[in-house]
């Protein structure tokens, strides 16, 4: 048996030197992780409007993405009143960085409801411009997000990407891993006829083929898809103030 | 006087090479008889959870073989010098160390892959055979042969991975290396719209034959890598009864 002082001075010892090389590693390549994740969520919004672009956001370079992001993208920060905000109410929301882009929406969710705050991507391309909702909620077993592009009649979904943090891989998780499954929401509609909003139901029976307002789900993933519709049905009503004030400042263009 | 001290130790040093026939053993057996899944049935967890896909396995693989190394070498370096009283618990820094340190390394240099396995690389720091190998092996043998002991126990547990990872993807997906540069179409109806690199399927030719094949669901269910592993550990063990257990 060894004496407690010996122990003691051993684990001390031991986890100073653990904590000290973790930590530097972990501060040395800190930015680099930052840039990967920022690339990583520019590649998703990209996505939702691959329809756009010439080529596939998932087969571009980091600096690709980055380049196209900054050229073509135009980023608003909104209210729930459908305002459009200055960089300082978005330092004030507690983001250091002042950019829309830096908006975290699972902090936003922890919010109450009037209080949060939304980023829009407006992308602006040869073939029309496009704006770029984010949404965010909660699928079987952890949250769930996405991105929503709607064409500029700001009705027809023009492309969609979903990401979660730990669906069922080859259940909850198709609706990232799957590519045919966001590509069901091109062309659906958000608003009915009579200019009514509808959002786009995921459908466990299917049988969806002429129905502009709803998709089919994914078998086996019941909950996971029952929260996408949740997710895009209340996602998409936060930005309804600033999408009706959009529509409504065409019309009096036109 | 001091050269006839000198040469008993390069006798001794003869009789040890740096890789001889029990380095090969400890390299080698972990491949077959002492596998750490199909014989020992250890680190299940992770291997029914993350073999839905060849290109994570893959990394899993690695990931595993470099923390089953690396942590035998450190812990077999300071085996005289570890407490008794808390032997385990450095153990477990030594494992949860290198594991932060693949995870910060696929954060910086593959974040896509992090993101799918995120998990499951948290979780080797719970593998059993990491830990099995610390104790059975590391705390007793000296700091070579414990490297590569680990490595052995590691690649064990990484060929496993792979093999069920291409059957579960095969016949769930019909895909090869999906998510990776080089992803292939094998069998099932083309899928132009995920543009994979090499489509052999439906088109023309061998693809055509498999044309009307729905992926199999529950390929991609972890059950499926339950049946896989019962089917290995059956396959081996009518190979060579002596690993059967007998009670």
């Amino acid at each position: 048996m060894d004496s407690t002082s010996s122990v003691i001075r051993f684990v001390v010892i031991m986890t100073a030197g653990v904590a000290f090389s973790l930590a530097l590693l972990s501060t040395s390549w800190g930015g680099q992780i930052k840039a990967n994740e920022a690339i990583f969520n520019k590649r998703a919004i990209l996505g939702a409007v691959s329809d756009y672009l010439t080529q596939d956001p998932k087969l571009m370079a980091d600096g690709e993405i980055e380049d196209l992001f900054a050229s073509k993208v135009e980023q608003i920060a909104l209210d729930m009143s459908g305002a459009v905000l200055k960089e300082e109410d978005i330092k004030n929301a507690g983001y250091k960085g002042g950019k829309p882009e830096n908006i975290d929406l699972a902090k936003e969710k922890k919010k109450p409801e009037e209080e949060r705050i939304f980023p829009l991507y407006v992308f602006n391309s040869e073939k029309g411009k496009s704006f770029i909702l984010s949404v965010r909620g909660n699928g079987l077993w952890d949250e769930i997000w996405g991105n929503v592009a709607l064409k500029d009649d700001l009705t027809t979904i023009a492309g969609a990407t979903f990401d979660h943090k730990g669906e069922t891989p080859g259940l909850g998780a198709e609706i990232k891993d799957n590519p045919t499954f966001p590509s069901r929401f091109k062309g659906k509609k958000i608003f009915n006829d009579a200019g009514v909003y509808t959002s786009v139901e995921v459908r466990k029976i299917g049988g969806t083929a002429g129905n502009p307002y709803a998709v089919d789900g994914i078998s086996g993933a019941t909950v996971t898809a029952d929260g996408v519709t949740e997710m895009l049905e209340r996602g998409i009503k936060y930005y309804l103030p600033y999408l009706n004030k959009q529509a409504a400042a065409k019309k009096t263009k036109g | 006087m001091a050269e006839t001290t000198a040469t008993p130790e390069v006798t001794v040093k003869e009789k040890e090479p740096l890789f001889g026939k029990a380095e090969k053993k400890l390299l080698l057996d972990p491949l077959g008889d002492t596998n750490p899944i199909t014989i020992q049935v250890l680190g299940i967890c992770s291997a029914l959870a993350v073999t839905s896909l060849v290109y994570p396995s893959v990394v899993m693989a690695i990931a595993v073989v470099f923390v089953c190394g690396f942590s035998s070498l450190f812990t077999s370096l300071v085996r005289n010098k570890i407490p008794k009283q808390v032997r385990m618990i450095v153990q477990l820094v030594i494992i949860a160390t290198l594991v932060t340190i693949v995870e910060l390394t696929l954060k910086r240099f593959n974040y896509p892959i992090y993101k799918q396995l995120s998990v499951y690389i948290g979780l080797i720091i719970t593998n059993c055979i990491v830990m099995g190998r610390l104790e059975a092996y590391a705390m007793a043998n000296r700091p070579w042969r414990a490297f590569v002991d680990g490595l052995g126990n590691g690649v064990g547990y990484g060929v496993i991975l792979i093999i069920v990872a291409v059957i579960r993807e095969i016949f769930g997906k019909g895909t090869l290396f999906a998510g990776s540069p080089i992803q292939i179409n094998i069998i099932g109806a083309s899928n132009n719209e995920v543009g994979y690199l090499i489509n052999t399927a439906a088109e023309s030719g061998f693809g055509s034959l498999f044309a009307g094949y729905t992926n199999n669901n529950l390929m991609v269910l972890p059950a499926a890598a339950m049946f896989i592993i019962g089917v290995l550990i059956w396959i081996q063990r009518s190979y060579r009864p002596t690993l059967v257990d007998v009670s």
